[in-house]
């Protein structure tokens, strides 16, 4: 590794605690080993972590939902301390949604009370014989047979349950629902009541495991390897953190985007048929009107300056659900808002609360009820398949789909209980024809809170995304929404490609410290990004290291989508942005074009060092990055599942 | 501290920590940056500021009152406890201390702990006793760091005074609010 020789690794590292324990849930054994220095300085913490071990110890072909599947919780070296919003968890695993790279981040408590437990990484294999929660207590580790007490709960009750058990309300519990319990390939994490690892059905991988809940708590101090300094930094970036930076998230929230990206027409509606809506224009369903009319708390995770979590309130008399506190960001306004058609709120929340206690992603929930209204709309699933009828604008039935999607229920858990790509098949396997063609997304995650119409960087930032179609690997819309490139236009297929790379190598970062996206922006540049690092762990790095350990965490969870049977043809928006315009609005009659955007793909692979036509990266880009042990071992094995 | 025994009325009237619930997220760093000017490490449970969350919308910090004639004072079976009359603070007494909690059991407010490591009364002491290193070099003296670093502004230090001029305010603005829009216009 030429580059990280670099970098001299001290003899005693802070920051990190280097305890890894092994749970093999099939026996029941727990064990626990030290991360070397040099393990922590090259994969820096949560993505980074989960990348390496899955490359390494996720057998080659494996079917998801397989006891043999490896599931990991990992966090980086700053939980537990007052670096803004660094209380901060990832689980990686194989994903049942997408066969590919599963990876989700989440927040609240668990992340610093795992770190203040003494524990930096948990990687769990086999299936517990019986369900079963885990307890990290200090150093004290074990597993609780559950059947009888939380099995079967929601996420919620399960939480209040086993706080009331351990007679501790700040118990850190990352648990699953009935979602994630039936092994919905949707199931999330949900923790801290509002916080969701949501994304590629991890809950799922729980559930398989009859894993039900992880228990953290942590009684022991932090200590950094620069105290007075990072004290003065981590100062100032919580000042930065509550500032002009983060502005758009802690007032309007991110549904400021409702109203900004209508008049782009970047905003999904209808399951993205439409980009514009007359309901936004005329502001009845906007981010102003959210506040105004429902959110009636801020509230933050641990260790967060800005606070972005809006909690809205439906009053004591609202007939079908009264005093219903849910949490709300742009994603769910557009997953069970504007995808669907519906701009009645308060339907909007129902859906969501019942997403997150119930357990299952609330982007590809809402995105896959879209695709079932959009289906009913045209006839190709009746009120005869449902009980009910469910157009676009639906309210009522939304919920009562909603919950029959996530609790495998009737017609709407059976065929579209386990997301869009599954729904699209099942309904062609019973002579539907074309059904796959509503399904809304990315290697099998659905999209998320952007139409990619007139989006051409985006449309292959999304596309690229290593877990599929997601925001948050490389923001890539902000080179759209902000005019970087021609949003209509396919011109520097190069720049552009790089422009993408440089974002997501830096995201990669930001995945492995864990820290929140929100906070990219109160960094003054990559090298403060590094000092943070340094002054927390005293590994001397740089802001030319960090660069390359993204880029090397990003080709290794490349790599292992490639060993699980990617290709090129992967990298691709659903066929829809091809063929269907908008009617209204800026992107009118613009749909994508098959030439420009396999051009800025290849442009992409050729920014990454990536074989342009395959898109597989070349043993020389391999070898600048350390990755030497993945050469040769890059066929196909046993394909996707 | 002159600053925190503000001589009115011709007594003393005694500053302490207080939070605002709207505008308090309940980020928990008042609680670990609390235990780091003291012992030089983040660990909230060593915290003499204390955050409470009921779900789904309710959070704040709590942190000595400085009651006058204090229960924890009282309630201490080895005298280590004692009130400051300047500055209200209750000053713990280390060398007697001997863990028992009931200064805990006595506090209305809950704001007392004990140090998870010495096992000794823990209380806040608006930071007079915070580690020399991390004074604010601006400033000069030790200050309360919870207050320093609240990213919502909704800790402060205030006395009864000012609490109910501040009240006042708020009410006579809830209750006479239309002759003050006349001023507006």
């Amino acid at each position: 590794m030429s580059k990280t020789k670099e970098i001299p690794v001290p003899d005693k590292i802070l920051g990190f605690t280097q305890v890894r324990l092994d749970v093999d849930l099939t026996d029941g054994k727990i064990s626990k080993s030290k991360l070397s220095n040099e393990f922590c300085r090259d994969w820096i913490g949560g993505y980074g972590f989960g990348a390496k071990v899955l490359w390494d110890e996720c057998p080659a072909g494996v079917d998801p939902l397989s006891p043999e599947n490896v599931f990991v919780y990992a966090h980086g070296p700053f939980p537990g301390t007052i670096l803004p919003t660094s209380s901060k968890y990832g689980v990686f695993a194989k994903s049942p949604l997408t066969g590919q790279f599963g990876m989700a981040i989440s927040s609240g408590s668990v992340g610093a009370q795992a770190r203040r437990a003494g524990i930096n990484m948990i990687v769990f294999k086999g299936k517990a014989p019986e369900p079963v929660y885990m307890v990290v207590d200090d150093d004290d580790y074990y597993l609780f047979p559950c059947k009888d007490s939380v099995w079967g709960k929601s996420c919620w009750e399960t939480e209040e349950i086993l706080r009331e058990e351990f007679q501790d309300q700040r118990l850190g519990i990352m648990t699953i629902g009935p979602g994630g319990e039936r092994m919905s390939r949707m199931g999330c994490i949900t923790n801290d009541r509002n916080r969701q690892a949501g994304r590629t059905g991890m809950g799922a991988v729980m559930g398989s495991k009859n894993l039900k809940a992880v228990c953290f708590r942590g009684t022991k101090g932090i200590s950094v390897a620069q105290p007075v300094e990072f004290f003065k930094l981590a100062k100032k970036l919580i000042k930065v953190a509550n500032g002009p930076a983060t502005a758009k998230y802690r007032d309007l929230g991110t549904p400021a985007g409702i109203t900004s990206y209508n008049k782009l027409g970047m905003m999904p509606i209808f399951n993205h048929r439409e980009g514009t809506w007359d309901k936004i224009d005329d502001g009845t369903f906007t981010g102003d009107i959210l506040n105004q009319d429902w959110v009636i708390k801020k509230v933050a995770c641990s260790q967060c300056s800005i606070g972005c979590d809006h909690i809205t309130k439906v009053p004591k008399d609202h007939p079908n659900w009264p005093n219903l506190y849910s949490s709300i960001d742009q994603e769910l306004c557009y997953s069970f808002g504007t995808a669907c058609g519906n701009y009645d709120w308060p339907s909007v929340f129902k859906c969501v609360s019942l997403t997150d206690d119930l357990g299952i992603d609330a982007i590809s929930g809402g995105a896959t009820a879209a695709m079932a209204c959009e289906c009913f709309e045209e006839g190709i699933i009746t009120k005869e398949d449902l009980g009910y009828e469910l157009p676009f604008g639906s309210t009522v039935n939304l919920v009562r789909f909603t919950e029959e999607m996530i609790l495998g229920k009737g017609f709407a858990g059976k065929i579209f209980g386990d997301g869009t790509r599954e729904a699209g098949k099942r309904l062609e396997e019973m002579g539907r024809k074309n059904a796959s063609y509503y399904a809304m997304h990315v290697k099998g995650l659905e999209l998320p809170a952007f139409d990619v119409h007139g989006m051409s960087s985006f449309a292959v930032g999304m596309s690229v995304s290593i877990r599929g179609a997601c925001h948050l690997r490389n923001g890539a819309y902000g080179l759209d929404a902000k005019g970087k490139f021609d949003r209509f236009g396919y011109d520097k297929p190069v720049e552009r490609g790089k422009a993408i790379k440089d974002l997501e190598d830096i995201y990669a970062i930001i995945d492995s410290y864990i820290v929140c996206k929100f906070t990219r922006g109160i960094y003054e540049n990559d090298a403060e990004m590094a000092k943070v690092f340094e002054l927390v762990t005293g590994i001397p790095v740089t802001d030319k290291f960090i660069q390359h350990r993204g880029e090397a965490i990003l080709n290794l969870s490349k790599c292992f989508n490639i060993r699980e049977g990617w290709t090129r043809d992967d990298d691709k928006p659903p066929e829809r942005f091809f063929k269907q315009p908008h009617t209204r609005g800026p992107a009118k009659g613009i749909v994508l074009k098959e030439e420009g955007y396999q051009k800025v793909l290849s442009g992409y692979f050729e920014a990454r060092g990536w074989d342009t036509k395959t898109g597989i990266p070349t043993d020389e880009t391999l070898k600048s990055l350390g990755l030497d042990f993945v050469i040769g071992k890059l066929s196909p094995a046993g394909g996707k599942k | 501290m002159s600053k925190v025994g503000t001589k009115k009325r011709g007594g003393v009237v005694h500053q302490f920590i207080i939070v605002d619930p709207n505008l308090c997220s309940g980020c928990e760093t008042c609680e670990s940056v609390c235990s780091f000017v003291h012992d030089g490490e983040f660990n909230p449970i060593n915290t003499r500021i204390h955050r409470v969350r009921i779900e789904p919308i309710l959070n704040v910090a709590l942190a000595c009152q400085k009651c006058d004639d204090a229960p924890c004072v009282r309630a201490c079976p080895e005298k280590a406890l004692e009130q400051n009359k300047e500055t209200g603070s209750i000053i713990v007494d280390d060398d007697k201390c001997n863990g028992c909690a009931f200064c805990i059991r006595a506090c209305d407010f809950g704001v007392l702990g004990l140090h998870i490591q010495s096992q000794k009364a823990l209380i806040c002491d608006l930071c007079e006793t915070m580690k020399e290193d991390y004074i604010d070099p601006e400033r000069g003296e030790p200050y309360p760091a919870c207050i320093d670093v609240c990213p919502k502004e909704a800790i402060s230090l205030k006395d009864v005074e000012q609490i109910g001029e501040e009240k006042r305010i708020d009410a006579v603005k809830r209750l006479f609010g239309e002759i003050l829009k006349e001023t507006e216009g």
